[in-house]
């Protein structure tokens, strides 16, 4: 029935052939949306051809081992991804506005929108946000010179990538599920989706997945064993705590999701009976594995944002954290409580009263951690000196949306109210309300806030202002009226809708949706901007926030090998301590040589073979399939055969690098905090008052 | 869209979020029965407490942004100043307090508005049993014989028992005006009662995405009096057709209310709602044990599946 | 970090030089890779403990039609045995008895591991003859789900020793090596763990009456 070569890929798999068979305006723009992707694709290599960037793409990217630059590639990847969740999001909030007994899309393609959307959105937006934040940001923080594992971590990249380069390809090739970023059974069982869709669906995030849990290993054992000397645990910013956190959700969370997808394929390739409605399945069983992931999933995204609140509020205060062991207590109570909680997903599912009365229960105590931390924040504010920068502009939106969305989480906890908006709209908004202001904010401030960190210039001051005011302003109007649309009974996932009352919400959550692809349109048009106009923004110095820990210590963008020396800490907020008492920028006696990891290919070669063996099983290509894995497992254990996989940067050169770099910093003026955001601001801070010795304590 | 249609649309939009017309006796803000009275109260009372932790925050946002702006040199500025012994007790307290308080309501509620107990009425109660297919759903009487599809009808201020389950894919069924929602599952049996003070027709709906049909998987449930209720059953008996193996296996295709009216030549019904005077053996259990019975269920036999072919599923039932 | 706080018995003796720096960030980072696996295995031990019933089963055949507890028992006399002589390549790393005497015993450990694995084979034969195979109920679907899955993993860490006797002839016993070695001997202890578990669960637990 298949094909021995093409498996059951053939022409009518392509969406642009399909659409030329049936030109109605959903087909065309399943089409537009592949020939995007096809012309994106070919643009951006014409364009490396003609720039010949291929090579320095190459050598400096795609096969570096270096902790920055993997986390740079993993923000890129989680920015191209949210422009097409965005997108999609938009197209959905204007099928439903239009939606009244109709709309514009057919359901299949609407029903593909919201579980490409949500599978994006989470899997491939927010996680990689989140590794490329914590990558950049947690070996500065604890002053370790790279991961512990650093060719893990170009694995962990490239399965992730492997992960969202299918769900690209499934807009051009067959299609994707239209079972939800849950994707339960039995309705993505073989009997009811027979196609491709689930398939897609299914190793994306495997292969994702995989590397997640890699990427936790990696995190926790990086903070576990590679903090600097004297960086004690409760020595740490509380952003690596959060860190701890979420890597130990990465390393316990995962695996449940593994589980039930790899079930999942048993019953769809194999015939097996784990989801099935005959023989003894159980697609319960699914909804609790998907769930013991889901639930965990989602502190995994917010906790690290907490931790970039954190920073921020502190920073932009000019003040200690409030209650760092609160902090601590909350982010460890919050991360287990998040392994207690799975099943409010489901009340509905005909579970005794005493069960959903324990879950609920569980699932309302988080609420307490979660209120210290916002209080925390507060008095961290408290009797500080506030800069209104972007980064705080976003936290203040937090503020208020966040406690929205808690209030509403503490309705959904109980059963009862949950009961009757489960499925709703009403929990649409909800989810949305703690994701974009908890985990976008937090991860667009941290964007904001470590940029010029990561490339040496400030992004643009005023584009920034317009894209969080436009967050915040369109993620009001887009879901707080979807909050009132669930109140009405509205179910989520409805193609169309039949009650004429329901349309003004619909049609405000489109202005919100219009106003939200402005704020994205703004974050680009700052990005380029702020390209355009690095010389004026430019913070070489590295310290253009009055920074508190060890990251803002070094030149921006800092060398390979982060630290000259390894710092020796102090203090909590040692960087702060070091600048007060004079002991910042100091020349060390001596430098050492570094021994530094090669670059390898194998993180590509892992990203190639998975993207293509992910393909050969959606289509059935089974002899790709193996030759993918077998290149793959041969090239990983090659690997080990060799033992010259490092170099060393001489002490000289260190030495060289390191001295310039002071002597441009004690040359240049330290500016205030009132030049923050002007061009004067070169990244050497001016201490905010003056410190009798030993006052720090 | 323009500016000007924009605000042209705002104001109407809000004055209509704030007075909350919408269609009525569609949404439990609008309760047509004890459960639904009893969650939205719920719902106010959690808004209630959580305010208590939630004001605050709304209030000292902007107080303290303000305050302690950077250009503010009257303000006080503590740099090191990191911990207070009564904001602990405060910060920790207030929510737990809080949770407590809601945790020990939830429980209650939790355990008195259990979907399987019966509710209280002087009336016997009623059962039916409710089969969910894609994308209608199938009411069978037992003690009456009968059945309808995407309408329920049934006595006010009597308990109506439901039993549910579904012959395809996972749904999720829900009369918002009279009690929450409940799960259908093939091969599982849930149970809902509901209950409604006085007559009127309420919205049904499955919030289960289950494929292209999904938005008109919708049904009224009509309470009306008891008099009403034996005429409607009258009517039933006289207007339906039988529900047999054979029909049901049509009904049972993917297909909207619609679509079964014209499969099963039926059009002369309100839209979507289809009659049976009587129903072939016991449905509901053939049904049930269809999943459980150790057979395989292959495609062909399986209602909602890619390939179900009812003329060939016969052989395999 | 300082050479007070490490594992006795993970690292390897005070001789081994800069094997120990290394031992200390990958042992420990394999040990949390464990515990992952471990979760799978939790969640798939679960999810078979949720059919191992009537309704699972759907009708088909059961454990006592399809266990061979004789075979099972010497498979695990066979792994147990193989942990045994794994200890003995281990304790012949620590204290430096030489190339030879290591791979000695890791030779016998991958032959004890193919052994388990062929039984294991002829095992699930037999099951398969006798209908017990995973398309017919969901109980077996889990059992296959389970039991080969520690096969796999079983595979995998023989396919890991004679990529280790491969690199200890070609690279000796640099650290890396040893660092390795380590590493595979707490995956072999993991699979002979898990398979104490399927043993007493699925096994002996299935043919209980």
């Amino acid at each position: 029935m298949t094909d021995p070569i093409f498996g059951r890929l053939d022409l009518s798999s392509l969406s642009v052939w399909r659409a030329f068979q049936d030109p109605s305006l959903s087909e065309l723009i399943g089409a537009g949306a592949a020939m995007a992707v096809i012309l994106g694709a070919l643009a951006t290599l014409a364009l490396l051809t003609w720039i010949r960037l291929w090579g320095p793409l190459w050598r400096d990217w795609l096969t570096s081992v270096d902790h920055k630059r993997i986390g740079i590639m993993y923000c890129a990847l989680a920015l191209i991804m949210l422009a097409r969740g965005v997108i999609e999001g938009v197209l959905m909030r204007t099928q439903q506005a239009f939606g009244l007994h109709g709309g514009f899309l057919t359901p299949d393609h609407f029903s593909e929108l919201f579980s490409t959307h949500g599978t994006i959105m989470i899997f491939f937006v927010a996680m990689p946000f989140i590794a490329g934040v914590i990558n950049y940001v947690m070996p500065l923080q604890i002053g370790a010179r790279d991961m512990a594992f650093p060719v893990m971590n170009q694995i962990s990249l490239g399965l992730t990538a492997t992960g969202a380069a299918l769900v690209m390809i499934s807009l051009v090739l067959g299609e994707f599920s239209t079972g939800g970023w849950a994707n339960y059974p039995p309705y993505t069982g073989a009997d009811f989706q027979p196609g491709p869709g689930p398939d897609y669906w299914i190793w994306s995030i495997v292969l994702a997945g995989i590397g997640t849990t890699l990427s936790g290993i990696n995190f926790a054992v990086t903070i576990y064993k590679e903090r600097a000397p004297g960086m004690h645990f409760l020595r740490m910013p509380i952003f690596c705590w959060t860190v701890i956190c979420t890597s130990i959700i990465m390393i316990f969370a995962l695996p449940p999701l593994t589980v039930a997808a790899l079930m999942l394929a048993a019953d769809r390739y194999l015939d097996f009976h784990f989801f099935t409605n005959d023989l003894g399945g159980n697609m319960m069983n699914y909804v609790n594995l998907f769930w013991l992931f889901g639930h965990p999933e989602v502190y995994l995204l917010v906790i690290p944002a907490y931790g970039v609140f954190s920073e921020v509020i502190s920073t932009y205060s000019g003040k200690r954290i409030y209650g760092y062991m609160s902090m601590v207590y909350a982010t460890m109570s919050i991360a287990v409580l998040s392994f207690c909680v799975w099943l409010h997903h489901f009340f509905t599912m005909g579970q005794s009263a005493n069960i959903n009365a324990a879950f609920g229960i569980a699932s309302m105590a988080i609420a307490v951690p979660t209120g210290v931390k916002i209080y925390n924040w507060l008095a961290t504010i408290f009797r500080g000196r506030v800069r209104m920068t972007v980064p705080m502009i976003y936290a203040t939106g937090f503020f208020y949306l966040f406690v929205i969305g808690g209030l509403t989480g503490v309705m959904l906890a109980n059963p009862v109210i949950s009961y009757q908006v489960h499925n709703t709209l009403f929990l649409v908004a909800h989810f949305h309300n703690v994701i974009i202001p908890g985990v976008l904010f937090g991860l667009l401030a941290g964007y904001h806030y470590w940029f010029p960190k990561a490339f040496g210039f400030r992004l643009h001051e005023g584009w920034g202002r317009a894209a969080a005011l436009l967050w915040i302003v369109g993620f009001s109007f887009t879901f707080l009226p979807l909050y009132w649309l669930g109140l009405q009974g509205m179910p989520r996932r409805s193609a169309s809708f039949g009650d004429p009352s329901f349309q003004p919400m619909l049609w405000l959550a489109l202005f919100g949706g219009m106003l939200i692809l402005a704020a994205l349109g703004s974050l680009m048009l700052q990005l380029w901007v702020s390209i355009r106009n690095r010389v004026q923004l430019a913070v070489p110095l590295g310290d253009p926030w009055n920074g508190r820990s060890l990251e803002w210590s070094i030149p921006s963008p800092p060398p390979a090998y982060n630290f000259a020396l390894l710092p020796q800490v102090l203090d909590r907020d040692d960087f702060a301590e070091a600048k007060a008492s004079g002991r910042a920028y100091a020349e060390p006696a001596v430098y050492e040589d570094i021994e530094m990891p090669d670059n390898t290919a194998i993180g590509m070669i892992v990203c190639v073979c998975s993207t293509l063996m992910g393909l050969a099983l959606v289509f059935w290509i089974w002899w790709l399939a193996v030759l993918s894995l077998g290149v793959m497992v041969v090239s990983l254990i090659g690997r080990t055969f060799r033992t010259d996989l490092s170099h060393v940067i001489p002490a000289a050169q260190i030495a060289a690098e390191h001295r310039a770099w002071l002597a441009r910093v004690r040359a240049a003026p330290a500016v205030d905090r009132l030049a923050e955001t002007h061009d004067r601001n070169r990244g050497r801070a001016m201490p905010e008052r003056p410190f009798a010795a030993g006052a720090a304590e | 869209m323009s500016v000007r249609q924009i605000s042209r649309i705002l104001p109407g939009a809000l004055a209509l979020a704030l007075t909350g017309c919408t269609g009525s006796g569609d949404s439990f803000l609008q309760p047509g029965g004890p459960i639904a009275a009893a969650q939205r109260t719920e719902l106010f009372q959690i808004f209630g407490w959580t305010m208590i932790a939630i004001l605050p925050v709304f209030v000292l946002v902007p107080l303290l942004l303000w305050r302690y702006r950077y250009r503010n040199a009257k303000a006080r500025y503590t740099p090191d100043w990191d911990r207070s012994a009564i904001l602990e007790v405060l910060m920790w307290g207030v929510p737990l307090v809080i949770v407590v308080v809601l945790s020990a309501q939830l429980y209650r509620t939790t355990h008195a508005l259990d979907p399987v107990q019966p509710l209280a009425s002087e009336n016997p109660p009623l059962r039916v049993q409710v089969v969910g297919l894609d994308w209608k759903w199938l009411f069978l009487y037992p003690d009456l014989g009968i059945a309808t599809v995407n309408e329920l009808a049934f006595p006010v201020e009597t308990s109506v028992a439901l039993d549910l389950t579904t012959d395809t894919v996972m749904q999720s069924f829900l009369i918002s005006a009279l009690a929450g929602q409940i799960y259908a599952m093939p091969g599982m049996r849930t149970r809902l009662h509901i209950l409604a003070d006085a007559p009127g027709s309420f919205e049904g709906e499955n919030t289960q995405f289950n494929g292209t049909g999904f938005p008109a998987q919708r049904f009224a449930a009509r309470a009306m009096s008891a008099a009403d209720f034996d005429a409607w059953v009258a009517q039933v008996r006289a207007d339906g057709q039988p529900l047999t193996e054979a029909s049901y296996a049509l009904l049972a295709e993917s297909s909207t209310g619609a679509q079964a009216q014209a499969r099963l030549g039926a059009e002369g019904m309100a839209p979507g709602v289809l009659h049976f005077s009587t129903v072939e053996g016991d449905l509901f259990h053939s049904i049930l044990h269809r999943y459980m019975h150790g057979n395989p269920v292959p495609p062909s036999a399986q209602p909602g599946a890619v390939g179900y072919a009812p003329e060939t599923a016969e052989q395999t039932r | 970090m300082s050479g007070s706080n490490l594992h006795p018995g993970l690292n390897l003796g005070a001789r081994h030089g800069s094997a120990h720096e290394g031992a200390e960030t990958v042992v420990f980072g394999f040990w949390i890779f464990l515990m992952s696996d471990l979760v799978i295995f939790g969640l798939v031990f679960a999810s078979y403990l949720t059919v191992a019933n009537p309704l699972g089963m759907a009708g088909g055949p059961g454990p006592a039609d399809a266990f061979d507890l004789r075979s099972i028992f010497v498979q695990t006399m066979i792994l147990l045995t193989s942990s045994l002589t794994f200890g003995f390549a281990t304790l012949a790393l620590r204290h430096e008895k030489g190339r030879t005497v290591i791979a000695g015993w890791l030779g016998v450990t991958l032959l004890l591991g193919l052994a388990f694995l062929t039984l294991e084979l002829r095992d699930f034969a037999h099951m398969i003859e006798v209908g017990a195979v995973p398309q017919r109920s969901g109980f077996w679907s889990a059992f296959w789900g389970l039991v080969p899955l520690h096969g796999l993993h079983v595979a995998l860490g023989c396919l890991w020793i004679a990529v280790m006797l491969a690199q200890m002839a070609l690279l000796g016993l640099v650290p890396v090596v040893k660092t390795r070695l380590l590493r595979l001997g707490l995956f072999w202890h993991f699979l002979d763990l898990i398979w104490v578990a399927i043993f007493s669960i699925v096994y002996l637990g299935g043919l209980m009456p």
